[in-house]
Formats: structure tokens, sequence, C-alpha cells
């Protein structure tokens, strides 16, 4: 039992270092075609991330926008459905949770208003998702084209509305929002000063906490990871699945549209057009480097928001493109090397067992 | 018959000469020690049943696999490990089973893909159609080389597939299943062709498990049954019942085991007593029509009754709508027409889980994609069906699920005893113990067992039989779908053989004999005693 557990954890922990190992050293090659020192790059970019409190603020601030999409793709992973689709799920969860935090009267309390707005983000962000759900069940329609192409129908549409309906003049943006909220961090630690970080985080933990939940310990949990390892198993154990599938889509994009409350509600009071700025896709990167796991997903998501804000830090040494180019590095290292390592991992284990 | 070593000898003159054929797949070994000689100007028929290792070994003919141990000589080459396009130059054609056409080209695109004619750099689109039509005429294989694919019917189109290989400059044919999906009048069609292209000096390799066309086509015949060839006949010197017993007949290293197991049980069905009528039926199925692809009726108006405590036994060759009839009662597949009731339900238009908690349980044929899910644990596979039993206000209940467990591994004897394994990493005999725990272990009324022992281990044979006695003796209506005649002899109370998707007898299994069955099983005998 134990052994097995160890087992485990190291099947799970191992291959996503040995990807960063490999990144790692692609990063040494690139930085030092620059004619930089990489251990002086990397000093800087630690430094400028998790080595003060306004730095590691803003990686908590991007951190929470990537847990919700990671966590979005990955439960659509986990189900069998690639969900293509968070950037604009996210986008319509951040839009509607503006419109009603603009409704509602300021004088509203925010454990009133807060609530309000979530419901509505999710129910954005749900809206978008049950649409890919509903063809792919109806129709067979294949749900990471109809996520890919509804990204550019939503984004457009949000554009539209903001441009002709719901700016301030000579912005993209809509008025200040004053119902609903959210608290900065830096009410309660005041070394947080000036970052974006706000309580939204408190909330994706509680998000993920719930996706695992509902992952591992609920019936439809149990039928929804059974249809995305054996749809046909699933079939004959009772499972409808095209039900599974319509809800976990739908799920899928409310999780993806309740992020849009960080940077709408937690950050700037306001809904900016484009907002979302492809977190939504790097959800698919952080899903997918954190084996999509919900636990994996928060640790995938410090990761990418570490580098994302290390590449300001850095960018009078070597360009801020740069760090990018590492974010597809680790990615492709991850999606390469792990299935890779755990192959060698069982095959190192063998003649032990033997 | 021919004694076995002498199968692995290279005969001379021989033009594919496999030797010595291993290959496995994970832990799955496909083929061991196989070995096939074809000569030359010959329709050479490979039978065997579903997973025997036909298909394996005709892919390592034609290089789309490498073997892992034997020879493989055409022509008396050595061409061991070779790639698909040497195989092409090499004069081998492989038509499979699903066609390999791009739907959207004309029969003449499709045809030259890969050799097309150019004219100034171009594709010549006539030059194509004038050399389709030449060879089309050549060899009696009508096709319209203009019509697009997608606007074909299944004959056609397999047409298009052979026409393509010979285009190529295929000598020796290998067709894998072809009539899988004709039509009679297809089928006669087809046989022409092909008795055509031998006697023109065509080889021809035809890859089927059904034995009328065996018996009608072909000059030679090579028996696989679990990876290995079990007999070379010739057609003229053999018999369909030959055959079906080399196919299903029992292994003879294995034979005396399980012999000794179904040793113990007295003459079954002989002396049983049944309720007078059919009002008490656990499992009544009225008129029951499947169709299956292209709208063939795989299952062709089949009405039968099971009394609790009894055992009803389908045999017959594979293929013949034991698969679609087993899963239209276990909701998997739709049915046309027809009536199925449980116990006096009607749940003909229930879903899976209804079904379930009407008292259905199913051992399904094939644990690896419906029985398992195989990167689930033990515990959790035991729950596969159940999970609302398993859980409160939808939340799994993990105690109980530990218990269930505990209790299920010891009582089914699965190992290793521990619930947290995946299943992927049980030996096949323990992952069907997990799917028969699951099934058996708790109550139901009526039990779909579709070849219970496949793939398992002999003393896993001998519980899972013991296991189907002890519910039969529980008042339990059992039925068994079975490949292996002696097991369905062994176990049922009745045996109804299975052909072309009706039932063409039920008999008690007192006067059933493996000669009799047989002739039902390949449709020598047709006789309707239902």
């Amino acid at each position: 039992m134990t052994s097995e557990f160890r087992e485990k954890l190291e099947e799970a922990l191992f291959p996503p270092f040995v990807a960063l190992l490999v990144a790692l050293i692609c990063g040494d090659l690139l930085i030092m075609s620059y004619g930089q020192s990489p251990s002086s790059v990397y000093r800087l970019l630690i430094e400028g991330t998790w080595g003060n409190a306004y730095g590691f603020g803003q990686v908590l601030y991007k951190t929470t926008t990537l847990a919700f999409t990671g966590l979005a793709v990955s439960l659509g992973i986990r189900a069998g459905l690639f969900n293509v689709g968070a950037e604009s799920q996210l986008a319509a969860g951040g839009f509607l949770a503006a419109l009603v935090g603009l409704a509602l009267s300021p004088a509203i309390p925010g454990f009133v208003a807060i609530p309000l707005c979530m419901i509505a983000a999710a129910a954005g962000g749900a809206v978008v998702g049950a649409i890919p759900g509903y063809l792919r069940v109806r129709f067979g329609a294949h749900e990471v084209i109809v996520t890919i192409m509804l990204n550019f129908v939503v984004l457009a549409l949000l554009n539209w509305f903001i441009a002709n309906h719901l700016h301030v003049p000579e912005t993209l943006h809509t008025p200040e929002i004053r119902a609903g909220v959210v608290p900065r961090l830096s009410q309660y630690i005041p070394a947080f000063h000036g970052s974006a970080a706000n309580l939204t985080i408190i909330l994706a933990l509680i998000v993920a906490a719930l996706v695992w939940f509902g992952l591992f310990r609920t019936r439809r949990g149990y039928e929804l990871r059974a249809v995305g390892l054996q749809p046909d198993a699933a079939e004959y154990g009772g499972v409808n699945v095209g039900g599974i599938w319509f809800r976990a889509l739908t799920t899928s994009g409310a999780i993806a549209g309740l992020g849009g409350i960080n940077y709408v509600l937690g950050y700037k009071h306001y809904y900016e057009d484009g907002f979302a700025g492809g977190s939504g896709f790097l959800g698919i990167a952080v899903a997918l480097v954190g084996r999509n796991h919900p636990v994996g997903v928060i640790l995938a998501a410090l990761f990418f928001a570490t580098l994302s804000q290390g590449g300001l830090a850095i960018h009078a040494f070597v360009p801020k493109q740069m760090v990018e180019v590492l974010q597809g590095v680790v990615i492709l290292a991850v999606a390469m090397s792990v299935p890779e390592v755990r192959q060698a991992l069982r095959l190192a284990r063998k003649p032990a067992k033997a | 018959m021919t004694a076995s070593p002498q199968q692995q000898t290279a005969q001379p003159g021989a033009i594919i000469s496999m030797q010595r054929i291993d290959k496995s797949f994970g832990p799955v070994q496909a083929n061991r020690d196989a070995s096939l000689q074809v000569m030359p100007g010959e329709i050479h028929a490979l039978v065997g049943e579903n997973g025997a290792g036909k298909s394996t070994l005709m892919r390592i003919l034609g290089g789309l696999m490498k073997p892992d141990g034997g020879m493989v000589e055409v022509n008396g080459r050595d061409v061991t490990g070779w790639s698909t396009n040497e195989a092409i130059d090499a004069g081998i054609g492989v038509v499979h089973q699903h066609f390999m056409l791009v739907p959207t080209l004309t029969v003449a695109e499709n045809i030259v893909l890969g050799h097309e004619p150019l004219k100034n750099g171009m594709f010549d689109a006539a030059r194509a159609i004038a050399d389709v039509t030449a060879l089309s005429s050549e060899t009696g294989l009508a096709v319209s080389p203009a019509r697009k694919i997608s606007e074909l019917s299944v004959g056609e189109a397999q047409r298009v597939e052979i026409l393509k290989t010979l285009f190529r400059g295929a000598k020796i044919l290998v067709l894998d299943e072809p009539t899988a999906v004709l039509s009679p009048p297809e089928v006669k069609e087809l046989w022409t062709v092909l008795r055509r292209l031998r006697d023109a000096g065509g080889t021809i390799v035809l890859i089927t498990h059904r034995l009328d066309e065996v018996m009608d086509l072909s000059d030679t015949i090579t028996v696989m049954r679990a990876g290995r060839t079990i007999e070379r006949l010739k057609t003229s010197a053999t018999n369909p019942a030959e055959i079906a017993r080399a196919m299903v007949g029992r292994d003879v290293a294995l034979m005396s085991r399980e012999a000794a197991a179904f040793g113990e049980v007295p003459a079954v069905g002989a002396d049983r007593v049944y309720p007078p009528n059919d009002f008490s039926a656990a499992l009544e199925v009225t008129d029951l029509v499947v169709t299956g692809a292209r709208n063939t009726r795989v299952v062709d108006g089949v009405t039968f009754a099971i009394q609790p405590g009894e055992i009803l036994g389908i045999a017959g060759v594979e293929g013949n709508g034991q698969t679609e009839l087993i899963e239209a009662i276990a909701g998997l597949r739709k049915s046309v027409t027809g009536n199925i009731r449980i116990a006096g339900h009607d749940i003909t238009d229930a879903d899976v889980a209804e079904r379930r908690e009407a008292g259905l349980s199913h051992i399904p044929e094939d644990r690896h994609r419906r029985g398992l899910i195989l990167d689930y644990s033990i515990a959790d596979n035991l729950l596969l069906g159940l999970q609302s039993e398993f859980s409160r206000k939808g939340v799994l209940d993990a105690d109980r699920i530990a218990d269930n467990a505990q209790t299920m591994i010891e009582s089914f004897d699965i190992r290793p005893p521990s619930p947290e394994l995946p299943a992927r990493a049980l030996s096949g005999g323990n992952q069907q113990k997990v799917v028969i725990a699951r099934e058996m272990g708790q109550d139901f009324t009526v039990l779909l067992a579709s070849q219970p022992t496949r793939g398992v281990d002999v003393g896993a044979i001998e519980f899972i039989h013991d296991r189907l006695r002890a519910a039969r003796a529980a008042n339990k209506a059992i039925l068994l779908v079975s490949a292996e005649l002696n097991e369905v002899l062994a176990l049922a109370d009745r045996v109804a053989v299975m052909y072309r998707g009706r039932f063409a007898v039920v008999m008690p299994a007192s006067e059933a004999t493996e000669d009799v069955l047989g002739e039902y099983m390949i449709g020598t005998r047709k006789v309707s005693a239902a």
C-alpha cells in the first residue's frame, strides 16, 4: 500500500521534473545565445517574482486566472473532451459579471453582490461551454472545432457590444463597477501594495478542491472519468455518455467563466475588451503540465504565472519573448517526455520486483 | 490429419512461406509459432475465430508489422521484417476489411493513387480512366471509373480495392474477411472474380471464419487458433466438421484437465423438470430484430424464453449475430422490432441502467473494451454499473466500496489481492474474475454470459464454470454464449445454434452432440425446431 503510494507519487512528480530540467537546459542555451549569463538571468527572474512582495503578488494574480482556465481544460480532458474554448468562456464570464456589477446598486453589501456576480460569471462561461457540449451530443460535432470557432464568435460579439454600447469614450472598457468588488490582498497584507493579487485566489483554491472532490469522490466524477478513459465500458456500466459530455463541457465553461472575476472585479473593476489575453489558451498548457489533477494544475498555474511575470523582470537583458519561447519549450518537453519518462521509470522498477 | 511437427517445415515450391512466427502486443500473444505455406496459383483459406491471429499474420506478410521471431519468405527470398513498400513491390496486395479509399475521389483516381499517369507534369485524368477501364475489362472486375467512391455500394468499393492492388502489379492477393460486409449476390460475384484471378495464375489468401465460404472456394486451408497454426488441410480431402473441430475444438493439452472438470457434471438437462408454461420465464425475447451496417438483419427474428434455474447455451460460429443479440438484450444496441421482458417486466425501451435495476447482469464478451476500465483500480471496477448503489446523495461511499472490494477479492479469489491495483496489471483470468465478481456477486435475475472463459487459464475456467452452475442452482436464469462447443454442452440445459441471425435449432443439451451442432453451425442442416 505505502509502496504503491510512493510509486504513484514518483510517477506524478518525476516526469514533470525531468521536463523542467530539459526546459532549463534549453533556456540556458537561449540565454547564452544572447550573450548573457544564465545564472544571473535566472537570479533576476526569481528576484522579480518570488523575491519581493509586489512581484509575488503579481504572480499570485496571474496564477489565479490560469488556475481557473487550467481547471476548466483539465475537467474536459478527464471526460475525454478537449475544450479549446476557455479563452472565450473566460471573457464571457468576465463580461456577465461586469454587467451584473454595473446593474447592482453600490449600496448592496459585498456578501450579496459578490455571489451574484460569481453566479453571473459562471453562467456566462457555462453558456459558451454548453453550446459545443450540445452540438457534440446532438450532432456529433467535434468539440475542438466548435470551441475554436466559438472563440472567434464570442470574442467578436463581446467586442462589438463593448465598442457600441458600453464603453467609456476613448477606451474599450466599461465604466467602473462599484458593486461586487473583490478586495485586494494588500488590504490585509500591506506588503502586497500595488499588486493585482486579490481574494479571487481563495475562490480558485475552493474551486480546485471542489473539482478534486467532484472527480474522485462523487458518483458523477466516477462516471465522468470512466467516460474519459473508456466510453464503451462506461456505456456498459449504465452511464449516459452524452449526458456526461454535455455536463462536463458546461461545467468546464462555468469554471473558466468564474476566472473572469479575477480581472473584472478583483483587479481593474471594469470589463475591458481582450482582457483574457491568451490565459484561456495557456490554460491548456497548465492542464497538460499539471497532469489534469487539481493539485498539479494549481502548481502548474503557479509555474506559468512565475514565467510570465518573470519575463517582465528580465527583459532588460533578454527579450521578453524569450520567456514565451521557454513556455513553449516546457509544454513540448512535458508532452514528449512524460510518457517516455514514465515508461523508463516502470522499466527501472521491474528488475527490483522480480 | 496432418501431424503438427510437419507444418513447421517449408513446402517446396511455396510462394509464401512463413515459419515459426511470434508476435505479441504487450501481454497479448497474437501469434505464437505460427506458420503458413501457400503454393503459387492456389486459393488458400486462412481460417480461425476472431482473435486467432489471422490478421496479425497477414499484417506481418504485408509489411505493416515486424514479427518478434520467425522467418518470412516470398518467392524463396527471405523478406522477414520488410516494409509495406517492399511488399507491394514484391507483388503482395492486401485488401483490408476496412477499405482504404478516398471517398471524395473517383474510382480511377483512387486506383492510380501513388502511380498517377502524368502529362506535362500534370495529372492525366483521361489516361487514368483509360488505364482503369482496360484493367477492368481484362480482369472482369466491373467498375465505373468516373464515379466517386462515396457513391458506390460496398461490393463495388471492394472491387475498387482489388483493382487498386492489381494496378500496382499484385500477384499475391490477401483478402481480410472480404464477405463480412457483402450481400449474398455480391459474394457470388466476388467468388467468380477470385476464381478467374487464380486461373490467370494469381495466388489468393483469403481470411475468413465462415466455413461454407472455405469449402466453396479454397484449394488449401490453414486453421489458426489462439495464435497458433493448428492444421493445414487440402479442401478436397476434408469436411466442415473437421475444420470446425480444429477451429473451435479443444486444445489437446488443455483437454485432460478440462474434461475432468466437465466430468463431474451428470447428464445435464436430462432429468430436469421445467415449469409447464412460460408465465414464470425470467427472460423472454420475442421476435427480436437487430440491424447492422448497411441495414443487414444481423439478428433476424429471434424468440426464446429462459426459466429461473436454467442455462440456455447459444452455440454458433462467431459473426452469426450472437454479439448483437446479447448487446440488444443488454441495452447497448437498439433493436428494430421485438420485445424483451425480464420476469414479466417489459425492458425493450429501457436504458442500460434501468435494465440493471430490473435484475439483468452481463458478462460482456470483450472485457478490455466493455467489461473493465483498465486504468481503474480493482475496487473501482467492482462498482462499474453499481455506482448508484455505492453512493449516498451522489457521494461515493468509500467504506462500503472498500468492504465490497475486500469481500469480492476473497470470495472470487482475485489475485493479487490488492484492491488499489489497476485492472490493467492483472492477468486475463483475474481480470475476468473481477468482471464475474461484479456481475454475479450481487443479486440478479438474469445473467448474460458472453464468452465467459475466453482467454483465461484452466484453473479460472473451472472456477467460472462452478460459479455458473451455482447460480443455476440458486434459481438464476443464464444466457450463455460461447465459441467453445464443449463449454456450451457442459453447462447448458438447452442449446440453441445461431446461424445467420436466426436460431437454426433449439434442443435439450442431453440430445445434442458436437457433430449435430456442428452441422447446424455451418448451415448444412437447417431444421428450425424452435
